[in-house]
């Protein structure tokens, strides 16, 4: 007999809920027993025509998941819309509109078997908060989801609500996830997600006709598996207890490390300080701005304020004590192990706007 | 008579849906509705108004950046801050920058097809289509194998069965004009500037970390540090790679852009007779040229200069004043006491009230209220905000470069400048600017360099950035010229957290719905009178909506004065 109520007092006291564990089981299910057959499945549907057709739908967006995807390094956009997919439906850039729009989706959707696209988020509060065609996104995604063979969500937004999810979240928006089941979905996180990840996955999907190895939050290793801060260029600096102390200074000129600026590199998954952004051209903290975790769930709310250092920001991805924390990070030697400790638990708990505005009324009285 | 609906107008940012009466093959009335809403501002009450640009900044992927600028902007008025000199440059380069881009996608990717047939480009001779470029510009690839090659793409496309974008495009439409040979030129373009504009926005990249939504802006400057004996900060190589990225966008605009809009507007001369619209123009202005670090006392060195039109009337020029500025929600879905009244932007209420259908839905009942967007007016008139308010702009206040760039445009096209107040009006008036400002990105940068090379590596005021320092209640607004139009943003801080913060955006100037007296809105207003060959394949709808450059998802700003939105808003 399974000892519900223990179930749930022990998720409680991690600070997770019902449903982050459904996630964690739905996850480890997938890394444990089913990546054979889930390629199978995906290649033998997506490759029934000699381009894998594909439908992107948008929602509660700012269409900055697309642009993004328009910078596309290699394969460039072109080269993925003209000969490695069929991109039958995407409202920025198709020709089609109205009444034809719809009718190259629906025809796509009869035939089955395409990899669906979703960027922005769904309102399942105030379901007349996004509408097209005269129908609601729920409607629409729960539709374009049935006889999807895998489900990418493109940028935080789609992935996990992001923005419009934000504290107090005013149209109840969600991530692709908490309306979709039983269809294989990649997160390819960011605000926006880096062009070269929506490129490397595209292109994995055509080399391997499968899905990348992802991470708990199904996040491709490839891009969300190094956190930022141990990759980063400006680590060295950190580790010798050299960092910016106002902007414009001589450590902000000579690229020293900006964790006393309210950097999220610690407690942020992404691999920016690798690729780059923009033809490899700068990222965040190459360019002298902190990250602000634009990977990471929720982070609008959980690394907020922006410009308050880690510790001090009730953001962190832990069960450590924030105490504790700050205490390590105040022995130079410990810094390091501050860093690792920050991001190493699963998901962390999620607080209310009222623990956060007291939190900070702490720090401003500190 | 019949009401066609066009949901969802595709190639904009965001989601629109035009409801329209056509009746002898003409548009007699149009209702334009924003379908879709967040709450950005709501989400930022209550938050450090330092971090409101990158939540505002969200506001549009699209324009990215443009958001972010208007808010720190807005927090600076606010408290009093004066930027440094690179920091306003920098600022500017990154607008200029946006802008040029962002006016090269409109053109190609967003709009071209509305009068492009891509697959008759199939017909086309390369012979001919080679004589052709070379005889409308020096543009280095036009050779008659470069365009054979662009045109075996396309076939490989048609041949594929799987047209993927171009899936149930308007293809073969009696309204399509262009001989086969200029729609090959213009798809051969379409696939330049898509390679091109990854390229150039490596200037956000140098300038701001990336794009889309540049990681740089600070209340009080920029976090791009400047300094030439570092490896770290903005240095030679940046400044060189700018040059570089700024020649080769005005080549592009001035041998691309500028030969095909006049070549494609040269087939559709009947357009600079629909669209007008309402005929009464704003802008705020931009780019100054005399730099103090704060940014209301540097309008009259504005390059771009604001400036209020209206009934076209170029001879009376008028100064623009944001006091005069109301918002009505009469046919938007939201509450006021008094719904006969506007509200000025600062003492504004957003009380979200939906009484539309309940989706799925067939028609928006617009007799009521009909759109997320609310209807901005100016001494309670509706106004056109963009390119072609700022060109008309500029050229009502004497600006020279435009007034000559203008005057040879219209003259190659055997127009005079009433063709200007149209749909191919505004086609014109954007690509103009995008030749003044490809112009001008050199300039600033020679600024930029000489501040530096001078020695100033200020990049931030630090004076004001502990909120400790800050008065208990302050107030402010913030403008610019997006690449869409007038922006403003306004906000009221108090204890050092944002009490309430709206957004005035060009997309809700022209894509809001009718007011209380029933004035259209600009969208609305362009559209009667524009010609329907095929009710079932409404192409000249697109036509006249995409020159605005609609962008949806910033038009739709909302706000909660008094934290009322929670509770009214309910599931439908």
């Amino acid at each position: 007999m399974t000892d519900t109520s223990s179930l749930q007092a022990a998720l409680a006291h991690h600070g997770l809920t019902r449903r982050d564990f459904l996630k964690f089981c739905s996850a480890l299910t997938t890394l444990l027993a089913l990546p054979g057959n889930a390629a199978a499945q995906i290649a033998a549907s997506l490759w029934r025509k000699p381009k894998p057709p594909v439908v992107y739908l948008e929602f509660q967006d700012c269409a900055g998941c697309t642009e993004s995807l328009l910078r596309s390094p290699s394969p460039t956009i072109a080269q993925i819309v003209l000969s490695d997919v069929s991109l039958n439906y995407h409202e920025t850039i198709m020709a089609a509109a109205g009444k034809q729009a719809e009718e190259a989706k629906q025809q796509t959707i009869r035939e089955g078997g395409y990899l669906l696209m979703v960027e922005g988020s769904i309102p399942v509060g105030t379901r007349a908060a996004c509408c097209i065609g005269g129908r609601s996104a729920v409607d629409l995604l729960k539709e374009a989801a049935a006889k999807a063979a895998a489900i990418v969500s493109v940028g935080n937004c789609a992935c996990f609500g992001n923005i419009p999810a934000a504290d107090p979240n005013p149209t109840g928006a969600v991530g692709v996830w908490d309306v979709v089941s039983g269809v294989s979905i990649v997160n390819m996180a960011g605000c926006p997600p880096n062009p070269a990840n929506l490129a490397a996955l595209v292109a994995h999907f055509i080399t391997f006709r499968d899905l990348p190895k992802m991470d708990n939050l199904n996040r491709p290793l490839f891009a969300y598996g190094g956190r930022i801060h141990d990759y980063c260029e400006r680590r060295a600096h950190f580790d010798a207890g050299r960092y910016v102390e106002a902007w414009g200074d001589e450590g902000h000129r000579l690229g020293w490390c900006l964790y006393k600026m309210g950097c999220k590199g610690p407690a942020t998954f992404h691999n920016c300080p690798s690729i780059r952004w923009n033809l490899a051209t700068s990222w965040p903290v190459g360019a002298g701005h902190g990250c602000v975790g634009c990977s990471e769930i929720r982070f609008w709310d959980r690394m907020t304020p922006f410009y308050e250092r880690l510790p001090e920001a009730a953001v962190i991805h832990t069960k450590v004590d924030l105490n504790s924390i700050a205490k390590w990070m105040a022995v130079a030697s410990a810094a390091g192990v501050a860093g690792h400790a920050v991001g190493s638990s699963i998901r962390g708990k999620l607080r209310s706007r009222d623990e956060r505005k007291k939190q900070q009324g702490e720090t401003r009285e500190k | 008579m019949a009401k066609i609906v066009v949901d969802p107008i595709t190639r904009i940012e965001g989601h629109l849906r035009i409801e329209a009466q056509v009746d002898g093959g003409r548009v007699a009335d149009a209702w334009s509705s924003s379908t879709m809403f967040r709450g950005i501002e709501i989400i930022l009450k209550g938050r450090d108004p330092r971090d409101a640009w990158l939540f505002t900044q969200r506001i549009c992927g699209v324009c990215t950046m443009v958001h972010a600028g208007a808010s720190v902007r807005a927090v600076e008025n606010a408290l009093g801050i004066a930027v440094p000199p690179n920091a306003q440059l920098i600022r500017q380069l990154i607008l200029g920058a946006q802008t040029i881009q962002d006016h090269v996608i409109h053109f190609y990717h967003l709009s071209a097809l509305d009068w492009v047939d891509a697959v008759n480009a199939l017909q086309a001779d390369p012979a001919k289509t080679a004589a052709t470029a070379q005889s409308i510009s020096e543009w280095p690839q036009s050779s008659a194998t470069y365009f054979r090659g662009v045109q075996q793409k396309l076939k490989a496309l048609a041949d594929s069965g799987q047209l993927s974008i171009l899936t149930n495009g308007y293809w073969g439409h009696p309204a399509y004009r262009l001989p086969p040979e200029v729609n090959l030129i213009a798809v051969a373009h379409y696939l330049e500037a898509l390679d091109w504009q990854r390229r150039f926005i490596q200037v956000h990249a140098i300038l701001g970390a990336k794009n889309p939504h540049p990681q740089t802006y600070l209340v009080g400057g920029v976090a791009r540090p400047v300094d030439l004996s570092s490896q770290a900060a903005l240095n030679d190589h940046d400044l060189a790679k700018m040059r570089e990225l700024f020649r080769e966008a005005a080549e592009l605009v001035n041998q691309l852009y500028l030969p095909d809009l006049k070549a494609i507007a040269s087939f559709y001369p009947e357009w600079t007779g629909y669209g007008a619209g309402v005929g009464n123009y704003l802008a705020y202005g931009d780019y100054p040229e005399t730099v103090t670090g704060r940014y209301a006392e540097e309008a009259p060195s504005f390059f771009l200069p604001g400036g209020v039109i209206f009934q076209r009337q170029l001879d009376k020029l008028q100064p623009v004043d944001p006091g005069k500025i109301t918002e009505y929600v009469t046919h938007s879905w939201y509450r006021y006491p008094d719904e006969g009244h506007g509200r000025q932007p600062i003492d504004g209420i957003t009380d979200p009230h939906y009484t539309g259908p309940e989706p799925p839905y067939d028609f928006l009942k617009t007799d009521g209220k009909y759109s997320w967007i609310k209807a901005p007016r100016y001494e309670e008139r509706p106004m056109e905000v963009g390119p072609l308010a700022r060109m008309l702009v500029a050229y009502a206040a004497g600006h020279q470069k435009v007034r000559a760039l203008t005057g040879q445009v219209l003259q190659d096209l055997k127009l005079d400048t009433t063709a200007l107040f149209s749909t191919l009006g505004r086609h014109a008036a954007r690509c103009l600017e995008t030749v003044l400002l490809a112009g001008k990105m050199e300039d600033l940068l020679d600024r930029l360099s000489t501040s530096i090379g001078h020695g100033d590596l200020r990049i931030h005021n630090n004076e004001y950035w502990d909120p400790a320092s800050w008065p208990k209640e302050a107030s402010g607004h913030g403008t610019l010229e997006a690449p869409r139009g007038a922006l403003g943003h306004w906000i009221r801080i108090k204890d050092r957290k944002i009490l309430n913060y709206q957004a005035v955006v060009p997309s809700t100037w022209n894509g809001g719905p009718r007011d209380a007296a029933g004035q259209r809105g600009p969208y609305e207003a362009a559209l009667v009178g524009t010609p329907v060959a095929d009710p079932e394949r409404p192409l000249e709808i697109l036509r006249t909506i995409h020159s605005f450059d609609p962008c949806m998802a910033c038009a739709v700003h909302l706000l909660d004065l008094r934290g009322r939105w929670r509770h009214a808003v309910r599931v439908v």
